[in-house]
């Protein structure tokens, strides 16, 4: 971002489900992104994903209408430099998470702000470990994030008004409003909605309704627009026991201990729409 | 699309068909021609894009560009309707 060109210069780093929704999000907008995978394969087919999510934009009506921005896809850290931001939104692990942005941080230079797309882990848990805890704040992206406008973001204690004007920014560029919320466990999203979607996992697994009843009582009676677990699938199970881990340990709450059914799936492999099957089978997704 | 000259020509029927037929093998519902998938209680948006591929796929078409909107995928009428045009316009090579 310079003056005559007021455009953020975006840097993302994982290319799972929700650095790629993002990516796409920003694309589309016409900020130009680069994407920092790790794993090869990953990053091999990350272009590919990100053009059928660009493709469900337009079939959904939300593209901007701006020019599509480039994407540049790296395999290494260094490849965030010039970034103004940088959004992390690497796999729910505290210490995985603690690596990544240190090493982010002595890439950039001070004026860029690192954001965490973390579901569950206190913005300031993190912010301790890092070498310059005031650059972070939290902006909870979901998923899809080019259809859901609004975003959670969460100010830590020592977060700078320079980050959170930069990533204020960002925001106004991406056409996302934010609302601010405090830090803790799972914010406010993740508190409410991955508890849910564990016990309705738990209804399932202990025979009383079918994931689709679940789904669809949840749906008609109640004006949940996709059903608990039709949602566990589009964030992926293993990423949902993940986050369920970070609040059951943070919060000692039992409702958050990720129930067996959940642990089952993810052994199986059986992870949600990212691979093909989860509570439900999906076809013509990973084409 | 470069399919040979003798393949019939898709008829609407046949079309209108392979559609409920997958449609009810995904949702488990049996859904009228005109009914709007999309309408409250019915099909996730998110499943549209599957939709899509799948017509694709079975026809062997290319919805691109203005076509590639949710209006043309709101009842398996429309659907029909842009299938044939897009089969028309690529026989027509
Ligand atoms: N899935 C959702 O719906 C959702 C919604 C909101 C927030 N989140 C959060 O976003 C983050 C990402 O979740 P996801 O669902 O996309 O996970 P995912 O498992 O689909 O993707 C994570 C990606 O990060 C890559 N990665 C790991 N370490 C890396 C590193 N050091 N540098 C670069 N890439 C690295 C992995 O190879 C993987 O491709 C998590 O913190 C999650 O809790 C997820």
């Amino acid at each position: 971002m310079t003056e005559e060109d007021p455009t953020p210069r975006l840097a993302v780093l994982g290319a799972g489900v929700m650095g790629v929704s993002i990516t796409t999000l920003a694309l589309e907008h016409g900020v130009p992104v680069v994407l920092v995978e790790t794993d090869p394969a990953k990053r091999a087919d990350a272009p590919a994903r990100i053009e059928r999510e660009l493709r469900t934009a337009q079939l959904m009506g939300v593209r901007s209408g701006k020019p599509r921005a480039e994407l540049v896809t790296g395999a290494s850290v260094a490849d965030c430099a010039d970034a103004d931001v940088v959004i992390e939104a690497i796999t729910e692990d505290a210490d995985l998470k603690i690596a990544a942005l240190t090493e982010v941080s002595h890439t950039v230079d001070e004026d860029t702000a690192l954001v965490t797309n973390t579901s569950s882990i206190p913005v300031d848990e993190l912010a301790a470990k890092l070498p310059r805890p005031e650059a972070l704040l939290g902006v909870h992206f979901m998923n899809p994030s080019y259809l859901i406008r609004t975003v959670e973001v969460i100010r830590g204690s020592r977060t700078s008004s320079r980050a959170a004007d930069s990533v204020g920014r960002l925001l106004t560029a991406l056409g996302r409003r934010g609302v601010f919320v405090g830090d803790g466990p799972g914010f406010v999203t993740s508190r409410v909605l991955h508890r849910m979607i564990n016990d309705a996992a738990r209804v399932v697994q202990e025979g009383r309704a079918s994931a689709e009843d679940v789904d669809t009582l949840m749906q008609d009676c109640l004006g949940h627009r996709t059903g608990p677990l039709r949602t566990a699938d589009l964030i992926g199970i293993d990423n949902l026991v993940d986050s369920l881990r970070v609040l059951h340990e943070r919060t000692g709450d039992e409702g958050c201990r990720p129930c067996e059914l959940l642990l089952r799936k993810v052994a199986a492999g059986e992870h949600g729409r990212k691979s093909g099957k989860g509570f439900y089978t999906y076809t013509g997704v990973l084409s | 699309m470069s399919e040979p000259t003798t393949t019939p020509p898709l008829s609407a029927e046949h079309v209108r068909t392979e559609l409920r037929r997958f449609l009810e093998e995904r949702t488990k519902t049996d859904w009228a021609a005109d009914t709007d998938l999309f309408a409250t209680g019915g099909v996730s948006s998110l499943f549209a894009m599957e939709l899509v591929v799948h017509v694709e796929k079975t026809f062997g078409i290319a919805v691109e560009g203005p076509d590639l909107r949710i209006d043309n995928f709101r009842t398996v009428n429309a659907m029909t309707d842009l299938v044939l045009r897009l089969a028309e316009a690529g026989s027509g090579e």
